[in-house]
């Protein structure tokens, strides 16, 4: 059992209660200047997304390619995490703005929005880190704990690692679709096809906009645009991969089995967000390119908090953990990232219990 | 009536749409997955824009209200006098959604429309837009609406009678008709609590001067000085009283529009005279906001997408409830973090149990999983 035992029952929800008063106050105090915030965020994604495609059109000149390229890798970033993946966890649902809601969001990436609400939102969200739930562990495709047995073709894991972050798109785009689940028979073949005709809908008209209508309006100068938006594309797969592992996988980070949360109550669901996730340290502007996801502590236990008061919160929560003696995990990018890829190796050969962390106990 | 809101203005308006161009259609494929639109609203958030307008102006009118001149969005088709439109504001960051009547003629022809709002005692809305609007501010806009409207075919004789900011569809009738030269025998009452918070009291009085046609009455229910003019009257206006003021009430077809005790009484008036026909009415506080009950007993709940009904109890979710009575709604988490079950609420009022926030204008979104119903309840379901 990795769930710190020696809390009571009682103990769990008066730690639940502690943060639940948190959120009760970050919410009573929403207003104008939150507002401002993501109206701001989304004003700068646009403006970088046209300033950083208008560049490319001049991309035979080095300069305005490099520009254009991290113009519009940045633009890509910051819609698919501060913007797109915050406005979908209903974090700005309070502003009852139709455009800027959970419902009507799309964003700008292979995963259609309503698939994405169901593995992410639900799936993950609710079942952090319990393995054989949530899907993030390892994407259907990866050994991320010790808790999941070792097969043959574990083997292959450093080579599947890196093809998913340089695909990362698509991997999170096929994560609904589910299709280890189909192969065991654990979900219809019927399912699965609705799901997948619907990704390619989606990733065709991705794909017809970076790589087919961009190139074309550009001319003779196709192949500057068709390189740069592949380009932004893959720096984009691969920083959301990398922010997304370490949120859930640097050494100290739990996983869990599904017995563990047999009627699992609120307080529990708190702790396990707690042992589960991993911040990662760095300055504002990281923290923004991040989605804030470098507060994934903050982020798990309060998923639809707008993301610009996670920093204020963060204090304040590590501040509880420590009264209840709970580990707050939380380092450097180079820390955070270093033991996550040392995880994914390591757990491509058989055994590898020790990465599990020790229950925490008094 | 119906209502536009914010859940129906959910993805594009139709006057968004109509406003399109084709060329903005292909630049979509573009934008995909935002419209062109949102990269216009976001990057230049002035450029006149489908159900969007600008406000121009702002006058004081009376002495707790202000005439506001906005610009007509794009796609604009014209209104009806009479007609009202949504008006949208973001207060504290939250989106608002009020209906104005328009309270200009359509004949107006610089671009321009107005609406006339009067703030009311801890009124979000009407507050916020008489005294924190200012020009150059951007306003989200319906389409103009309504069936409180003159008939093309003009009545002989009409009588028209307003109470409060009850006149703004009223003017605009007035103003249309003085454009189109069609005063003939009107006659108009009018009240308010005082001369100086009488709203349009001297366009009114500047009419009735011009057209001799045009027989105006105000009444004054809180003033005590002298009346100045004929045709001025202290005390509250009655439905009793229009045999004497107008002593043809019967002959004539009726336009009101005011607080909802005096549209009854002349809803009643009507009905007794057997000439309910003649009147048509426009309620300005329709039961759209239920009000927040103290003690929460039994509640009503209607899924009215599956025509289902059943009694909730204030602590039970709405999402517990809806399957107890046989249904199955969309949900994930059933502990509020996903989103999953969000939900349009049509009527009434809901809380979330979670931290007590309550929910209760028309097209609000609530998470059905931790909410539950603390009055009587109309759900999208
Ligand atoms: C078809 C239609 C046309 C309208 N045209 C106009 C117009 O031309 N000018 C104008 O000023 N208003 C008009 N209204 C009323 C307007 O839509 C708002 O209801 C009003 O401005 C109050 O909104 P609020 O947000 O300030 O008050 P809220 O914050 O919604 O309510 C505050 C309190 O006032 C009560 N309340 C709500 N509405 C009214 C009301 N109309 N009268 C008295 N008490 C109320 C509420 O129950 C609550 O207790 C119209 C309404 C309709 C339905």
């Amino acid at each position: 059992m990795t769930h710190p035992t020696y809390l009571t029952d009682a103990q769990a929800e008066a730690f639940g209660k502690e943060l639940d008063a948190i959120r009760d106050e970050v919410k009573a105090s929403l207003g104008a200047k939150d507002a401002a915030y993501i109206h701001r965020m989304i004003r700068i994604q646009r403006g970088l997304e046209v300033a950083g495609r208008a560049s490319l059109f001049a991309g035979v000149l080095p300069p305005f390619w490099l520009a254009g390229t991290a113009m519009l890798s940045v633009a890509k970033i910051l819609e698919n995490m501060e913007v797109g993946h915050n406005i979908m966890h209903g974090q700005w649902d309070w502003m009852k703005d139709p455009k800027i809601h959970s419902t009507s969001w799309e964003w700008d990436t292979a995963c259609p929005a309503d698939q994405w609400k169901h593995s992410h939102n639900y799936m993950h969200h609710t079942y952090t880190n319990v393995v054989g739930m949530d899907r993030d562990v390892g994407y259907g495709i990866l050994r991320m704990s010790a808790h999941q047995d070792w097969r043959v073709w574990n083997l292959g894991q450093p080579v599947y690692n890196a093809l998913l972050a340089g695909l990362f798109q698509y991997g999170v785009a096929l994560h609904d679709v589910e299709f280890d689940r189909v192969l065991e028979g654990k979900k219809s073949w019927r399912d699965a096809w609705t799901r997948l005709k619907a990704v390619g809908r989606k990733t065709s008209r991705q794909a017809l906009k970076d790589y087919v209508l961009f190139p074309l309006l550009a001319g003779p100068f196709f192949l500057y645009v068709f390189s740069g938006n592949v380009v932004a594309n893959f720096v984009r797969n691969l920083w959301a991969y990398m922010i997304i592992f370490c949120g859930h996988f640097p050494d100290g980070a739990h996983t869990f089995k599904a017995e563990e949360i047999e009627n699992e109550i609120r307080g529990r669901w708190y702790l396990r967000q707690l042992l589960g996730s991993c911040n990662i340290e760095g300055g504002k502007i990281f923290h923004i390119m991040s989605g804030n996801l470098s507060h994934q502590i903050e982020h798990h236990i309060f998923p639809d908090l707008p993301s610009n008061r996670y920093a204020e919160v963060a204090p304040r929560v590590r501040e509880i953990c420590e009264r209840y003696g709970l580990p707050y995990n939380s380092g450097s990018l180079a820390r955070q990232f270093g033991t996550t890829t040392w995880r994914v190796l390591r757990l491509s050969l058989p055994g590898g219990s020790s990465l599990e962390p020790q229950a925490v106990l008094a | 009536m119906s209502f536009h809101n914010a859940a129906s203005t959910r993805r594009s308006t139709s006057a968004e749409r109509a406003a399109a161009s084709p060329w903005m259609r292909a630049v979509s494929a573009l934008t995909y997955p935002l419209s062109p639109g949102d990269f216009i609203d976001s990057l230049l958030p002035h450029t006149p824009r489908a159900a969007r307008g600008r406000v121009e102006h702002i006058e004081r009118n009376g002495l707790d209200a202000a005439t506001i001149t906005l610009r007509c969005p794009r796609g604009w088709h014209g209104h009806q006098a009479g007609q009202f439109i949504n008006v949208g504001v973001d207060i504290d960051g939250v989106r608002h959604t009020r209906c104005y009547s328009i309270s200009s003629a359509p004949e107006r022809d610089d671009g321009c429309f107005t609406i006339t709002v009067k703030a009311i005692d801890n009124g979000r809305v009407s507050n916020h837009l008489v005294d924190n609007l200012m020009q150059g501010d951007v306003v989200l806009l319906g389409e103009p609406t309504g069936e409180f409207v003159l008939p093309t075919e003009l009545p002989q004789k009409l009588l028209l009678i307003a109470a409060g900011s009850g006149i703004t569809p009223v003017i605009s009738m007035l103003e249309s008709l003085q454009a189109k030269d069609r005063i003939g025998d009107i006659v108009v009452i009018h009240s308010a609590p005082s001369p100086e918070a009488m709203i349009f009291g001297s366009e009114l009085e500047q009419m009735a001067q011009r057209h001799a046609g045009l027989t105006l009455h105000r009444f004054y229910t809180q003033h005590t000085g002298e009346s100045r003019h004929a045709g001025e009257h202290r005390g509250r206006f009655a439905p009793a009283k229009l045999s004497r003021l107008c002593p043809d009430w019967q002959d004539r077809q009726v336009w009101a529009c005011g607080p909802d005790a005096l549209l009854q009484s002349l809803e009643q008036q009507f009905d007794t005279a057997g000439i309910a026909d003649h009147l048509h009415v426009e309620r300005f506080r329709p039961a759209l906001r239920a009000a927040v009950p103290g003690e929460v007993k039994e509640a009503q709940v209607q899924f009215s997408r599956s025509a289902v009904s059943a009694t909730g109890n204030g602590a039970q979710s709405l999402l517990e409830l809806a399957e107890a009575s046989g249904l199955s709604p969309e949900h994930g988490c059933r502990m509020g973090i996903c989103h999953g079950c969000t939900t349009t609420l049509k009527a009434g009022c809901v809380r979330d149990m979670r931290n007590g926030e309550v929910f209760n204008e028309e097209g609000d979104l609530v998470q059905i999983c931790v909410c539950a119903p603390v009055g009587d309840v109309d759900l999208e379901l």
